[in-house]
């Protein structure tokens, strides 16, 4: 299978914009120069940096920061070495018989399908991505991309770990988030519009082998998204350092608030979803209901995920799929604990 | 950012990688189960790089160098340099008592009560002791003084609590379990210092201002300074 076939028009369209000769030698010489000399330069500065970065407040930014990335990078690096196979080795003619043709059925197919990926929302991200670009009709694939994170095994066993009193809440998390996922597929198949969703160019693999494609995908993936994620875990880490907690005991006592507040929390907070279960179950102030939409809105959309979504799908898409996806995710939270719980 | 640069920021991270999950320094930022995790990613990051630099060679001895040099990753992945930094220059603590302060206890109810250790005094987690005292009134033990350990902190009204932070995943979930200390409490505390504390259950409570939650105390005998621990998290919830 040569894959230069199959790539759609335009795909290469982003990366081969020429440049003038001229330019490109000093621009090929600037980088591993810049990134020498930035290297060269803090480690001089070494002594005056840390004695800036010994308040509390900025140490606690710094190990949260931290904690973030290396936590999320292993997901990430997962995340994208399935994205490059999808890239690379599977054809997409696989996609087109493993999905019902009909887009309104694939959604559920493929929101079923997230139950699948052992990890947290990191590596749906570019696993989505990869779906799109292989030519999965794009409400299948973000029904994936929410679904993932949220119905996978490990994160509905955490679930019934940290709610040993409250079983219900482990089927309520999965009826809930399967219900936005699908609804969101559903929702982007009718009023979606395929010029706001502008996945990011993959070179070209001319002349490449297979090995070359796939590493060259997976340097792309990992240098892109993750420079999303350092973006997003400096917004978390901020948030954390900054926002006082306080303000949330004053919201827990209306329930309408309630809601809305553990919904802003998972948004700003980011917790991977595979430990926001135990972070949910700690806010004994708040109803069930409430930390159901903690659980429901945190994998699907946070700072970090809004950030690398960004990245992947484009900043047009972002903007208009973030603020959809909360407001779903909160009425599909209200209605399923209004059932449920 | 070239692919000559993009190789070399790989690598390093990987590399980072591989040194926070070889030493205990991966313990300040994440779970310990997330070990063989890290030590993988960091491989494949070092691989990635590896062909990256590999590929990039060999394209340039085919005289491809010009074409594959129009391919330039954004300005974002630039970014990637900082946690590098952090991690390798800085090597942030772990999350002490400004952030135990800041944040409501998390003490949650005991499902049930083992039997106490043999030893006297009785070695407890923090943790355990928090909920034995706050949920079982103490009853469970039976009188005996007990040995905990965790770090200090004082609140803005300067009650001294030690603190030990629990953890499910990374240091961004990371939420204090305290307890407060009363009897014979050291003349000069400092925050964030390790404490290895014997004492006795003690009826005494408060409320912590953050979040109402129930802090018990602990009747202080003796206390010494320690050493923090290998892993300054107390991770028995993701048990």
């Amino acid at each position: 299978m040569a894959i230069t076939e199959e790539a759609p028009p335009g795909e290469a369209a982003r990366d081969d914009v020429p440049a003038a000769p001229a330019e490109k030698q000093t621009r090929r010489l600037d980088s591993p120069l810049a990134l020498t000399l930035l290297l060269l330069v803090v480690l001089m500065l070494q002594g005056p940096i840390r004695g800036a970065l010994s308040t509390p407040v900025m140490q606690s930014w710094m190990t949260v920061f931290v904690a973030v990335v290396v936590q999320a990078l292993p997901f990430l690096v997962l995340g994208v070495l399935l994205s490059a196979v999808i890239a690379v080795f599977v054809p997409p003619s696989f996609f087109a018989r493993a999905l019902p043709s009909r887009p309104a059925l694939a959604v559920p197919v493929a929101g079923m399908a997230g139950a699948v990926l052992p990890g947290c929302e990191c590596a749906s991200v570019p696993v989505a991505g990869a779906l799109v670009r292989r030519g999965v009709t794009p409400a299948a694939a973000l029904a994936f991309l929410l679904s993932a994170p949220a119905i996978n095994p490990i994160v509905l066993t955490a679930t019934a770990v940290a709610f040993p009193r409250a079983p219900e809440m482990v089927l309520a998390r999965f009826a809930a988030s399967l219900l936005v996922a699908c609804g969101m597929g559903w929702l982007w198949q009718r009023l979606g519009r395929t010029d706001w969703l502008r996945p990011p160019a993959h070179h070209a693999h001319e002349g490449q082998s297979k090995g070359e494609a796939f590493w060259g995908a997976v340097r792309h993936d990992v240098m892109h998204a993750g420079g999303f994620l350092v973006l997003g875990a400096v917004a978390a880490a901020t948030l954390k350092a900054v926002a006082p907690a306080s303000w949330l005991r004053t919201a827990a006592d209306n329930p309408v608030f309630s809601v809305l507040a553990l919904a802003v929390l998972a948004v700003l907070l980011s917790i991977c979803s595979e430990a926001d279960a135990f972070v949910a179950a700690s806010l004994t102030q708040f109803s069930l209901t409430a930390r159901l939409a903690f659980l429901v809105v945190g994998p699907m959309i946070d700072l970090k995920l809004f950030a690398m979504q960004a990245g992947t799908f484009g900043r047009g898409f972002a903007l208009r799929f973030a603020p959809a996806t909360f407001a779903l995710a909160v009425v599909g939270a209200v209605l399923t604990g209004a059932v449920l719980l | 950012m070239n692919r000559q640069a993009q190789a070399a920021v790989l690598f390093l991270v990987g590399a980072a990688l591989l040194h926070a999950g070889l030493t205990d320094l991966y313990l300040r930022y994440v779970k310990a189960g997330l070990r063989p995790l890290l030590l993988a990613a960091g491989a494949v990051l070092i691989v990635a790089a590896s062909a990256t630099a590999w590929y990039e060679w060999r394209g340039g001895r085919r005289g491809r160098r010009t074409e594959d040099h129009g391919h330039r990753e954004p300005c974002i992945a630039w970014l990637l340099v900082l946690p590098l930094l952090a991690l390798i220059l800085v090597a942030p603590p772990a999350l002490g008592s400004y952030s135990a302060v800041r944040t409501g206890t998390a003490l949650q109810q005991p499902y049930g009560y083992t039997e106490l250790p043999t030893g006297d005094p009785v070695p407890l987690t923090l943790v355990d002791y928090a909920g034995r005292a706050a949920y079982g009134h103490g009853r469970s033990l039976g009188g005996r003084s007990v040995r905990v350990t965790g770090f200090v902190a004082l609140d803005r009204t300067g009650t001294p609590y030690l603190v030990r932070m629990a953890l499910n995943c990374c240091a961004a979930d990371a939420q204090p379990v305290k307890i407060g200390l009363t009897g014979k409490i050291p003349p000069v505390l400092q925050p964030d210092a390790w404490l290895e504390v014997t004492g006795a259950y003690t009826a005494k409570r408060t409320r912590d201002p953050v979040n109402g939650a129930p802090i018990p105390f602990l009747e202080v005998t003796s206390a010494k300074p320690v050493p923090a621990p290998r892993d300054p998290y107390d991770e028995t919830w993701n048990n």
